[in-house]
C-alpha cells in the first residue's frame, strides 16, 4: 500500500482480485436471481383470484333437450346442453369427417373420453372457447343451418372452425383440435360442479 | 418529448448567447453539465450530407409523433381508470364530460396510426437507400427493435379501453402463445394473471403500456439517435461521405444539420401537423380505421364480436398468422415476418447501398415485397375466406420468398458503378 499508483501492477494481488471478481459475480446473480423470484411470481394469479377461480355450482333441473346454459367459470365461458336422442344420433354421422373422433388428445378428463365426451350422455359440458385463437363458437343446433351436411354442431365466427355436437373439430379446419370439456361431476341428478 | 426538450434547450442556449448578460452563465453551467456543447454537437454542428431529400424528414416527424402520444398519454392517464368495471366509463367520461377530453383521445388514438404511418415510410426510406448496410446493421436493429416495441406498445394501448374489439383482440393474440409447447399453457395463465384475459390482464398491460414500454421506448430512441451519430447518415445516392474530409475532419460532402436541415425541416413538420389535425377534427375514426366500430361497445366475454380484426398497423402480421392453416407454424410465421428483417445487413449481398446505382431485379424484389407487405395489410382487415385467403397465401409466400432470394439477387445483379462523391447538387 505504499505505492501511489494503485494501477501499480507489482502491487496487486491478482489472486485475491479474481477470487474478489468471481465471488461479487456470483453473489451477484443469487441476488439478481432473489430479485427475480418475487417480480415473476408477482405476476400469477393472486389470492382473489384464485378464489374466485374455485368450482361452481350449477341447477340443471329444468333444462329441456336442446337447450344451451352459459355460465361463467374462471371468466370463461362454459356451455351446458342438455342434448337428445337424436342430437346423439348426429354423432355416429360426423365420426368419419373429424379430425380425432375417439378423442385421443388430453382435451377432456378421462371420464369424458368416450364418443359423447360427457359423464351422462345427455348432458355436455364444454369450455366455449375455439381452441384456434379463443373465440367463443355459436351453438347451431339445427341440421343443415350452417351448410348442407350439417348435422348440428358449433360454428366459430372469427376464423370457420367447424365442430359437432360433442365439440369434436372437424378435418381441415383453422382450430387444430376438440374443445375443451372442463371438469365436472354430478353432485346430485340435478345439481352439476364445475372445476373439479 | 426529447424533440421538444431538445428545442427548448436550444432555444435557450441561443438566447443566452444572443444576450451577453447570460454568456458567461451559459458557459458556467456547460462547464459543469455539458448539455449546451452537446446540443450544438447534435442539433447543430452534425455533418449532414448535402444531397438529404424528403425521406430523410420521417425520422424527426418519428420523434414529434413520438412527443405527441407522451403528452397526450399524460393527460389521458389523469381520467382512466383501469378496471374492468371502469376502463369503459372512464373513456367516455374523458370524451364526454372532460374539457377538451375528447381532443386529447382523439390526438392519442390519431397518433398512433399517424406514428406507424411515419415509421413505415421510415423503413421504406432505410430499404430504398439501402441504410442497414454496413456500418448502420446496428442502428439497423435497433430501428427493428423500435418497431417490436411500438407494437407491444400499440397492442397494451389497444386494450385499454376495454371495449369489443380490446377484448378479443388481445385474447386473440394471448392465445397465440398457448401454442409454445409444454409450457403454453401456463405462461399464458402468468401472463394473464388470471384463467382467462380479466381486469387483472387488463391492469398489467396498463402498467407496461404506460410505463414499461414507452419507457423502453425512450430508452431505444436514444440508442438509436447515439448510433445513428456515431455512423454518420447514409444519403439517397448511398455514397460515403467520410471518404473524402478536409483538413478539418469536415466531410466535403456534408452541410451542418442546422440550419440546412432544421430550417427545412420545420416547414415540413408543420404541414405534418396540419394534416394530422385535419383528422383529429373531422375524421377521427378514419373511417373505421382508426378506431373501430366494435370498439364502443363495452367487452363482453361472452360474445365474439362476428369479424374480428386487428388494427391496420398490425394486420399484414395477422394475415400472415392466419394464412397459415396450423396454428403454432402460423405465430412462428407471423414472429419471423419482423424478425427476418434484422437479418437484412447480412441478406443483402450487393456492394451498393442505394437502389439509385442497382440492377433492376433488386428493384423488383423491393417492390415485390413491399406490395406483398400492402396486400397483406388489406387482407388481413378483411375474413379469411375463399379468394381472400387463396390471395393471402400468395402474398404470405412472396413476402417470404423475398427474404430467401434477395441473397441471390442482390449476388447476380448488375449494378451501377457508384460515384466516388454525391454528384452535382
Ligand atoms: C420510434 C421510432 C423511431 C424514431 C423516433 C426514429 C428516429 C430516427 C431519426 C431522427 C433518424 C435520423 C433522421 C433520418 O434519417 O430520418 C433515424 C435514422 C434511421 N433510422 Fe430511425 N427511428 C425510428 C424507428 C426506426 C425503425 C423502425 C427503423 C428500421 C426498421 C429505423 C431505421 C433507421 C435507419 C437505418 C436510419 C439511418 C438512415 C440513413 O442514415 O439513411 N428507425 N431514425
Ligand atoms: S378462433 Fe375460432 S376459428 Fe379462429
Amino acid at each position: 500500500m505504499s505505492s501511489s499508483d494503485p494501477n501499480d501492477i507489482e502491487e496487486v494481488d491478482q489472486v485475491k482480485r479474481a477470487f474478489l471478481q468471481k465471488t461479487s459475480v456470483f453473489l451477484g446473480a443469487v441476488g439478481a436471481a432473489g430479485i427475480a423470484v418475487p417480480l415473476v411470481s408477482y405476476l400469477s394469479p393472486n389470492k382473489s383470484t384464485q378464489e374466485a377461480g374455485k368450482p361452481i355450482k350449477v341447477d340443471i333441473s329444468s333444462m329441456q333437450f336442446g337447450e344451451q346454459k352459459t355460465v361463467l367459470w374462471r371468466s370463461k365461458p362454459v356451455w351446458i346442453i342438455r342434448r337428445s336422442e337424436a342430437m346423439l344420433a348426429s354423432l355416429n354421422m360426423t365420426t368419419g369427417w373429424l379430425k380425432d373422433p375417439d378423442s385421443s388428445v388430453g382435451q377432456q378428463p378421462d371420464y369424458a373420453q368416450n364418443q359423447t365426451r360427457s359423464v351422462r350422455p345427455d348432458i355436455l359440458v364444454l369450455l366455449g372457447i375455439c381452441t384456434h385463437l379463443g373465440c367463443s363458437p355459436t351453438y347451431r343446433p339445427e341440421p343443415k343451418s350452417v351448410d348442407d351436411s350439417w348435422e348440428g354442431g358449433f360454428y366459430c365466427s372469427c376464423h370457420g372452425s367447424k365442430f359437432d355436437l360433442a365439440g369434436r373439430v372437424f378435418k381441415n379446419m383453422p382450430a387444430p383440435i376438440n374443445l375443451e370439456v372442463p371438469p365436472y361431476h354430478f353432485q346430485d341428478g340435478n345439481t352439476l360442479v364445475i372445476g373439479e | 418529448m426529447l424533440m421538444l426538450i431538445l428545442s427548448v434547450a436550444f432555444v435557450l442556449f441561443v438566447l443566452l448567447n444572443v444576450l451577453p448578460l447570460f454568456k458567461g452563465l451559459g458557459r458556467w453551467i456547460d462547464a459543469r453539465l455539458p448539455v449546451f456543447s452537446f446540443l450544438v454537437e447534435h442539433l447543430s454542428h452534425y455533418p449532414a450530407p448535402k444531397n438529404l431529400n424528403l425521406w430523410y424528414v420521417f425520422g424527426a416527424l418519428a420523434i414529434v409523433a413520438c412527443a405527441i402520444q407522451f403528452v397526450s398519454g399524460i393527460w389521458l392517464v389523469m381520467y382512466y381508470t383501469p378496471t374492468a368495471e371502469k376502463a369503459f366509463s372512464s373513456v367516455q367520461l374523458i370524451m364526454r364530460d372532460v374539457p377538451y377530453g375528447w381532443l386529447v383521445r382523439y390526438v392519442h388514438s390519431t397518433g398512433v396510426s399517424c406514428w406507424f404511418i411515419v415509421i413505415y415510410f421510415h423503413i421504406f426510406r432505410g430499404l430504398m437507400y439501402g441504410s442497414y448496410k454496413a456500418p448502420r446493421e446496428l442502428l439497423w436493429i435497433s430501428g427493428v427493435t423500435l418497431l417490436f416495441l411500438m407494437m407491444a406498445e400499440a397492442y397494451t394501448g389497444y386494450v385499454l379501453p376495454w371495449g369489443q374489439m380490446s377484448f378479443w383482440a388481445s385474447k386473440v393474440i394471448i392465445s397465440l402463445l398457448s401454442s409454445i409447447p409444454v409450457v403454453g399453457n401456463d405462461l399464458v395463465v402468468w401472463l394473464q394473471g388470471d384463467y382467462e384475459v380479466s381486469g387483472v390482464t387488463l391492469h398489467r398491460f396498463f402498467a407496461f403500456h404506460v410505463v414499461g414500454f414507452s419507457f423502453l421506448i425512450l430508452l431505444m430512441i436514444l440508442l438509436h439517435i447515439i448510433m445513428l451519430h456515431t455512423v454518420g447518415s447514409n444519403n439517397p445516392d448511398g455514397v460515403d461521405i467520410m471518404k473524402h474530409k478536409d483538413r478539418k475532419g469536415w466531410p466535403l460532402d456534408a452541410v451542418p444539420y442546422y440550419p440546412y436541415f432544421v430550417l427545412k425541416y420545420i416547414p415540413i413538420i408543420l404541414v405534418y401537423l396540419f394534416v394530422f389535425f385535419a383528422i383529429v377534427f373531422y375524421a377521427p375514426t378514419f373511417y373505421g380505421l382508426f378506431l373501430e366500430a366494435e370498439n364502443f361497445e363495452p367487452a363482453n366475454p361472452l360474445v365474439t364480436p362476428a369479424h374480428i380484426k386487428p388494427a391496420w398497423y398490425l394486420s399484414p402480421y395477422y394475415a400472415i398468422l392466419r394464412s397459415i392453416p396450423d396454428k403454432s407454424l402460423g405465430a412462428l410465421a407471423m414472429l419471423l415476418s419482423i424478425v427476418l428483417w434484422m437479418f437484412l445487413p447480412w441478406l443483402d449481398l450487393s456492394p451498393v447501398r442505394s437502389m439509385r446505382y442497382r440492377g433492376w431485379m433488386s428493384r423488383c424484389a423491393l417492390a415485390t415485397v413491399v406490395s406483398a407487405f400492402i396486400l397483406l395489410g388489406y387482407l388481413g382487415l378483411q375474413t379469411a375466406t375463399g379468394w381472400y385467403l387463396l390471395l393471402s397465401r400468395v402474398a404470405t409466400f412472396l413476402y417470404f420468398s423475398f427474404f430467401v432470394l434477395f441473397p441471390l439477387i442482390t449476388y447476380y445483379d448488375r449494378d451501377l458503378q457508384v460515384p466516388e462523391r454525391i454528384p452535382g447538387v
